[in-house]
């Protein structure tokens, strides 16, 4: 419980650290930035580059458009846009899961589909993401799936996944080949089956691996389902928001870093939930020798 | 089931490629009854265990394990196996990790966990029932690795040096132990051990054997101390056994097979 309680403490004194820090930055460099010559070596520090902390919270409960009929304040836009991403980031960390471990267990089970399929799955990754985004979101009108047609969200979710697939594919093919040959001969000789070795053995045994995977799958599900809003054009979601806000930044900049905020919000509360499954499942975490 | 011999090996080679690991190997173990294999590395005496376990495949020969081809013996769990590293599943307590072979058969869990209760309580370990193995010590998981062996009451245990990571006090101690179980459970044991003394005290008798290509040269009387089914087996008789002429005798003996296979 007092390691629990150490834990909130590091990471809101890191939040105020980085708080000060963006604070003493302001004070201590000047305003227009530092230049030699044409280069710009340091930027500029003015209010309109870098709003005060305050101003940005501040900016928070004021409304989103000063002045329209019927304005909300831009923490519930901001609120709104990352709940929005939360759902597509989690469908799409689902997705990524169930596809990454299944593939896994295939490559597990047939050596020759892990030779064949491995450099492939490596290699999908090189592909930036900006490139399959179109490709992803061309899917909308064309494809309908037992009369459900394609929305531009589950481009979103598509693409999120794609990015979440692949540490849990390499972590869960890890983890499942993490046991000791004494213990698969163990297995074989009380005569457990393939299944059976799975499920008494090689899942347990992979936790170790597969948790930290789908800490990083989580993670890279949140970025691919922002960067996939904005690179699809979705509306809803915090990623176009940060674009729609960013478009006004020169007469409005403390509204960009509050929609920004709202994203670091959002990849915090991911990591905290994705923490508690590791708490859960911590008489896993022991080596097995 | 008088009359069945646990193990029955006739012409046994195992090759590995161009590696003669076995040849001619010709061993009858009856039921109940203790042997060891001794013998210097890469005589084989391991590969001749993993034979009988069906987790090798000899290249000539038959082998008949409880009456039965040993695959059909693994499959109905006629044996248990403990190795020289206890490999007790961590994120299992001790008594989840002795219902294993009882679990993976799929034993209803009341029964299992009477049966662990019941092994626990041979092994002297019912007070730890509940606990880690790593917050056990090497021998006491080395206790649990036999009791979950012993878990489907099989008529023969095989192990593979697993007294051979543990201090010298701890392992005769083992020792004495393994003799009192092997005695109340009625199981016939094969044992491969590197020492001399271990072979000797706990054996009806000592298969010696020698490498390239691995054979059994000889087989010596082991002092296996007397035990009745009914009788507790006393560890001052197994101390008894340690100090008598006759087991110097017995120790002399296997050293001089030894010896002479490593000659040949």
């Amino acid at each position: 419980m007092r390691n629990r309680t150490r834990t909130v403490v590091t990471a809101v004194a890191a939040f105020v650290l980085l708080g000060a820090l963006w604070e003493i930055t302001k004070l201590v460099l000047p305003a227009a930035g530092v230049t030699v010559g044409d280069i710009r070596l340091l930027p500029r520090t003015d209010d309109a580059a870098m709003p005060h902390v305050w101003t940005v919270l501040a900016r928070l409960a004021e409304p989103e458009v000063a002045g329209a009929a019927v304005a909300r304040p831009v923490w519930l836009a901001v609120l709104a846009g990352a709940a929005f991403t939360l759902v597509l980031a989690v469908g799409g960390l689902a997705l990524g899961g169930v596809l990454g471990a299944l593939l896994a267990l295939v490559m597990q089970r047939f050596a020759l589909v892990e030779r064949a399929t491995l450099p492939y799955v490596v290699a999908s990754q090189t592909v930036p993401l900006i490139a399959i985004a179109p490709l992803v979101a061309g899917w909308g009108g064309k494809i309908a799936i037992f009369g459900w047609s394609w929305q531009p969200w589950a481009s979103v979710m598509v693409i999120s996944s794609y990015l979440a697939f692949f540490p849990i594919a390499v972590g869960v093919l890890r983890g499942l080949g993490s046991p000791a040959r004494a213990d698969l001969e163990l297995f074989r000789a009380m005569a457990a089956g393939w299944w059976t070795t799975l499920l008494r053995l090689r899942m347990p045994a992979s936790v170790p691996y597969v948790v930290p995977a789908v800490r990083l799958a989580a993670a890279a599900a949140v970025v691919g389902a922002i960067v996939a809003e904005i690179s699809t054009g979705t509306r809803g979601g915090i990623g176009r928001l940060i674009i729609e806000y960013a478009q006004s930044a020169t007469a409005d900049p403390s509204r960009t870093y509050a929609a920004i905020l709202g994203a670091v919000v959002l990849g915090l509360v991911v990591a905290a939930v994705v923490g508690l499954l590791d708490v859960g499942l911590r008489r896993y975490r022991g080596s097995v020798r | 089931m008088k009359g069945t011999s646990a193990v029955e090996l006739v012409g046994v080679d195992k090759d590995f490629g161009e590696v003669n690991a076995l040849s001619g190997i010709e061993l009858t173990i009856g039921g109940g009854e203790f042997v060891s294999l001794i013998g210097p590395s890469g005589c084989g005496k391991s590969t001749l265990l993993r034979v009988v376990a069906d987790l090798e495949q000899p290249s000539a020969g038959t082998v008949t394990v409880g009456g039965k081809p040993p695959r059909q013996a693994r499959v109905d769990q006629e044996y248990g196996i403990a190795f020289q590293q206890a490999g007790l599943l961590e994120w299992r307590t001790v008594a989840e990790n002795v219902e294993l072979p009882l679990h993976v058969h799929g034993m209803a869990k009341p029964q299992r966990q009477a049966r662990a209760a019941e092994l626990l309580e041979l092994v002297g370990l019912a007070d730890f029932a509940g606990s880690r193995p790593s917050q056990l010590s090497g021998g006491m998981q080395q206790r649990v690795a036999i009791a979950r062996a012993l878990a489907p009451s099989p008529r023969l245990l095989l192990m593979d040096e697993p007294f051979g990571a543990l201090d010298e006090m701890t392992r005769e101690r083992m020792q004495a132990e393994l003799l009192r179980i092997a005695g109340e459970t009625g199981a016939a044991v094969l044992f491969v051990t590197h020492s001399i003394p271990e072979a000797v005290v706990l054996s009806d008798r000592v298969v010696v054997m020698s490498p390239r290509p691995g054979r059994i040269t000889e087989i010596v009387t082991g002092r296996r101390p007397a035990v009745g089914k009914a009788a507790e087996l006393d560890p001052d008789d197994v101390e008894d056994v340690r100090e008598s002429s006759a087991f110097f005798a017995a120790i002399t003996a296997v050293r001089e097979a030894l010896r002479k296979g490593h000659e040949a």
